[in-house]
């Protein structure tokens, strides 16, 4: 069995469009949620984490023309770029696999054009991965993982299992999706948008803040630099479904207790941080609450990013591990924006203050609708 | 680690207003829309699980066609709940909900965007539907693919034998596209104990069942 040792990333989001760029504005405390009304996303204002789009455009534009690319394409490509840009892995190679995560891709472009069956248009993923391959000559045709909001967490688990069975010597994680009309109505009809920056595991957290966002992450199986303390690894993960609703968490934190338990067998490391999903709906964080006291985590260090820039949805288990990653090689723990007063009935250790802690492993899980869990252990 | 010997136990198509359960047709139906051939299949069935009918097609099409599998399995004992996988796929992922969702939205006069509607846009709802009523707790993944790939799908749940992660799975295809549909499940276990399997585990043996009457997929 080989090791999975974790090589260049990058983060795109309304902070920044390189990891080291979120991480600063993230350090000083900085929110990406902001109120927006703009009629064509929402027929009432709304409170979101959107990447500005001429910028997006402005950097696109040195890769490709944007016409020939949606705006969702011009994410995914912008951060495999970013990422590659810090990578000497060879991205052409037949020993080279991309992963695309995403829960609803071009989602936007239904609106314009309600499609045919049949017809070759990009709202189909596996059309926008074609012309994703095409655009970097990837050798093998992109694995699509669609697995709602642990989308991206799952396709970093199973990249990771490519490298350890010697399937693939190297894996490009990319996640991402957009905010659109589509996403932002659904959510609105659940009622489980919070009106204003969103308070993740506080106690009188309203619901989320939808953002959007992309991220990559390089799987290898070889070591990517020489420096011993910046090496870090991806161990087993898995997931687990709660086999109990397709749109509430369990009350007991069914599947995700089974995820993190397994993950904790597995894995002969002890944890020194939770990255939790943590989206500050109330039901989803009393669920995480619940299984992680389960699990006998309750005082392990926790924290939640989707204060600074949102539920990023299929792109979340990404760039949410690159903070993991980040902090694993920085030793530091971000805070939990937007949670002044913790409050979950089972009571968990959020961190209140961004810090230097020594940590050498980071449980990262999620969980989403249709009732999947995942869990995953990155390590020193 | 010791490499098990895996079969094909049981596998089932539906398409083309008609199922088959191991190569035998146990179900079909006149010409009709999509949604109607699936409730009829459902009464044939005779399965008495109301919550059928708040399911999106897609649902319905992949619940149908895991009722026509685990049946013969249930249940799914709960010590088997944790290493019993679901792997899925299919090329449109929830377009039809998509579709509903977007008629929903169209006009800001008339915004009656709906949870129940909404919830079923996501492709992966379809594996929590057939968990919940399996009791299926184990690795769950759903991909998205231009066509049913029997290599890539094999090469993954080998992944997940050889590791040691699930020890039996429900794998296939389940694509619902307006008018066009087509369910092919697979249930893949140990080939000890059960001999009477339909076919070993392989890429081109999924394929061959795949292909059983697909060129009705067409017409």
């Amino acid at each position: 069995m080989k090791e999975v040792f974790i090589g260049a990333a990058n983060i795109i989001t309304s902070l920044g469009f390189t990891t080291a760029e979120n991480m600063e504005r993230m350090k000083a405390g900085e929110t990406g949620i902001r109120h927006w009304n703009d009629k064509s996303l929402s027929p009432v204002p709304f409170w979101a984490s959107r990447i500005d789009d001429s910028l997006l455009q402005k950097i696109f534009s040195i890769y490709a023309d944007p016409r020939d690319f949606t705006r969702f394409e011009q994410m995914v490509i912008c951060s495999v770029m970013g990422a590659l840009k810090n990578s000497s892995v060879p991205s052409g190679d037949k020993r080279t696999l991309f992963i695309l995560s995403t829960t609803k891709g071009n989602i936007d472009l239904l609106k314009n054009d309600m499609v045919r069956p049949g017809e070759g248009n990009r709202i189909y993923l596996w059309k926008s991965a074609e012309a994703l391959q095409n655009f970097f000559s990837f050798i093998n045709r992109p694995l699509i993982i669609s697995n709602a909001c642990i989308s991206g967490l799952m396709a970093i688990i199973a990249g990771s299992r490519y490298i350890r069975t010697g399937a693939f010597d190297h894996v490009i994680v990319t996640g991402a999706d957009i905010v659109s009309e589509f996403v932002l109505s659904g959510f609105n009809s659940f009622l489980s948008l919070c009106d204003g920056p969103c308070r993740p595991f506080d106690k009188n957290r309203q619901g989320l803040s939808l953002g959007e966002g992309a991220g990559t992450i390089i799987l290898s199986s070889s070591k990517p630099g020489k420096e011993e303390s910046r090496q870090i690894r991806a161990g087993f993960g898995f997931t687990s479904n709660d086999a109990n609703h397709i749109s509430g968490p369990s009350r007991t934190g069914e599947g995700l207790y089974r995820a993190i338990r397994k993950t904790l067998e597995h894995n002969p490391v002890q944890v020194d941080y939770i990255s939790a999903h943590g989206t500050a709906t109330p039901y989803n964080d009393e669920m995480e609450s619940i299984a992680l006291t389960r699990a006998g985590l309750q005082s392990i260090p926790v924290n939640s990013f989707k204060g600074y820039w949102g539920h990023t949805l299929g792109a979340a288990g990404v760039i949410e591990s690159i903070a993991g990653v980040y902090s694993l090689q920085e030793n530091i723990l971000f805070n939990t924006l937007g949670c002044n007063d913790p409050g979950t009935e089972n009571p968990i250790s959020v961190i209140g203050n961004t810090h230097k802690a020594e940590v050498k492993s980071c449980l990262k899980i999620a969980s989403g609708f249709g009732g999947c869990n995942a869990a995953l252990i990155l390590h020193k | 680690m010791r490499k098990e010997e895996y079969i094909i136990s049981d596998f089932c198509i539906i398409r083309n207003n008609r199922a088959i359960v191991n190569g035998e047709l146990i179900f079909s139906a006149p010409r009709h829309n999509t949604a109607a051939f699936l409730t009829a299949l459902y009464r044939h069935l005779d399965v008495g699980y109301a919550k059928f009918f708040k399911m999106d097609s897609l649902c319905k099409l992949g619940f149908l066609a895991s009722e026509l599998i685990l049946r013969k399995h249930d249940p799914i004992l709960p010590d088997q709940a944790d290493d019993t996988g679901l792997i899925l796929a299919n090329a449109a992922s929830s377009i039809d909900s998509d579709r509903n969702h977007q008629r929903s939205i169209a006009d800001h006069d008339a915004y009656f965007p709906s949870p129940s509607v909404f919830v079923y846009t996501l492709a992966n709802i379809v594996a929590g539907e057939i968990s919940i009523r399996h009791k299926l707790h184990g690795e769950n993944a759903f991909f998205i693919d231009r066509q049913f790939d029997p290599v890539r799908m094999h090469a993954y749940a080998t992944q997940l034998f050889d590791e040691d992660i699930i020890k039996r799975c429900l794998m296939g295809w389940v694509e619902l596209d307006g008018d066009r549909y087509e369910a092919v499940l697979y249930f893949i276990q140990k080939s000890a104990g059960h001999k009477d399997g339909i076919a070993i585990f392989e890429p081109g043996k999924l394929n061959d069942i795949y292909l059983q009457g697909s060129d009705l997929w067409n017409n």
